[in-house]
């Protein structure tokens, strides 16, 4: 696909979805749903872990994983790079 | 998005709710103006923008204040309207009821712009925020690629790829552009 097929399909896009003007604001104040959500998730969340740690737990576990996978199968990087 | 004086933000990484809720009323309007702009639905912008903050207050020890917020707010941003796309892939429609600018051109046939939107609509998601932000929205390569994390070359990628699978789909649908 050269540089003017892109263009012409940009365009295209461009005439079909026209960007969304950057003053756009909510209908109305989100606080209050902010609240409540915060209020739900307290009551349900499990506390075997301080919630500050557990997304930086998380975090290790997943790259622990990421680095056996790619130790043991290392035809995965290219997968891995693409969907990076 | 406003500079905010770093005591808010130091406080906010220690877990004051009153900060959080500073940063809150400070960015909610352009957290769902950003949101707004990928997503293109009102409701949607709005239950993500509170999910966006949800995410933040989980997040807020790992937050650096010397860092800024407004970035790092708009990565979060943009990783849940990328759950929200995947999630409803089935259901994106392009509502008609957007501010937008009045460029349309009267010569594309309104059968080929919902041609054109559905060929859209069916892009990968990751590809889709790309050429959302990069094309549709025109924002310069490295804002988009600062909120989704990638390197500017990884976004001109993503783009490049999305653009070539809107020409494939569109020439399934019998439109040569």
């Amino acid at each position: 696909m050269n540089e003017q097929e892109q263009d012409r399909i940009k365009n295209l896009l461009q005439q079909t979805l026209p960007p969304i003007t950057a003053d756009a604001e909510p209908a109305r104040d989100l606080w209050p749903a902010m609240l409540r959500r915060m209020n739900a998730k307290s009551a349900t969340q499990p506390q075997f872990l301080p919630a500050q740690f557990l997304p930086v737990w998380f975090d290790w576990a997943l790259l622990a994983c990421i680095v056996g996978v790619v130790a043991v199968f290392p035809s995965s990087i290219p997968l891995l790079l693409y969907y990076l | 998005m406003q500079n905010e004086s770093s005591g808010v933000l130091n406080s906010f990484q220690l877990g004051e709710p009153a900060a959080f809720e500073a940063l809150f009323r400070m960015h909610q309007h352009a957290v769902y103006g950003w949101l707004l702009r990928i997503v293109r639905n009102h409701a949607a912008a709005e239950d993500l923008t509170v999910e966006t903050f949800w995410r933040i207050h989980q997040a807020h020890a790992r937050f650096n204040p010397a860092q800024g917020f407004e970035g790092w707010a708009r990565r979060i941003a943009t990783r849940a309207a990328l759950d929200w796309l995947r999630a409803n892939r089935t259901e994106c429609e392009l509502p008609a009821d957007l501010p937008a600018a009045a460029t349309t051109d009267p010569a594309i046939r309104a059968e080929i712009r919902q041609k054109i939107a559905l060929a859209f609509s069916r892009l990968p998601p990751k590809l889709r925020i790309a050429a959302t932000l990069a094309v549709v929205e025109q924002l310069p390569g490295k804002e988009v690629a600062e909120a989704l994390g990638i390197s500017i070359a990884a976004q001109k990628l993503r783009v490049f790829r999305a653009i070539r699978l809107l020409r494939k789909d569109l020439e399934r649908q019998g439109i040569t552009p």
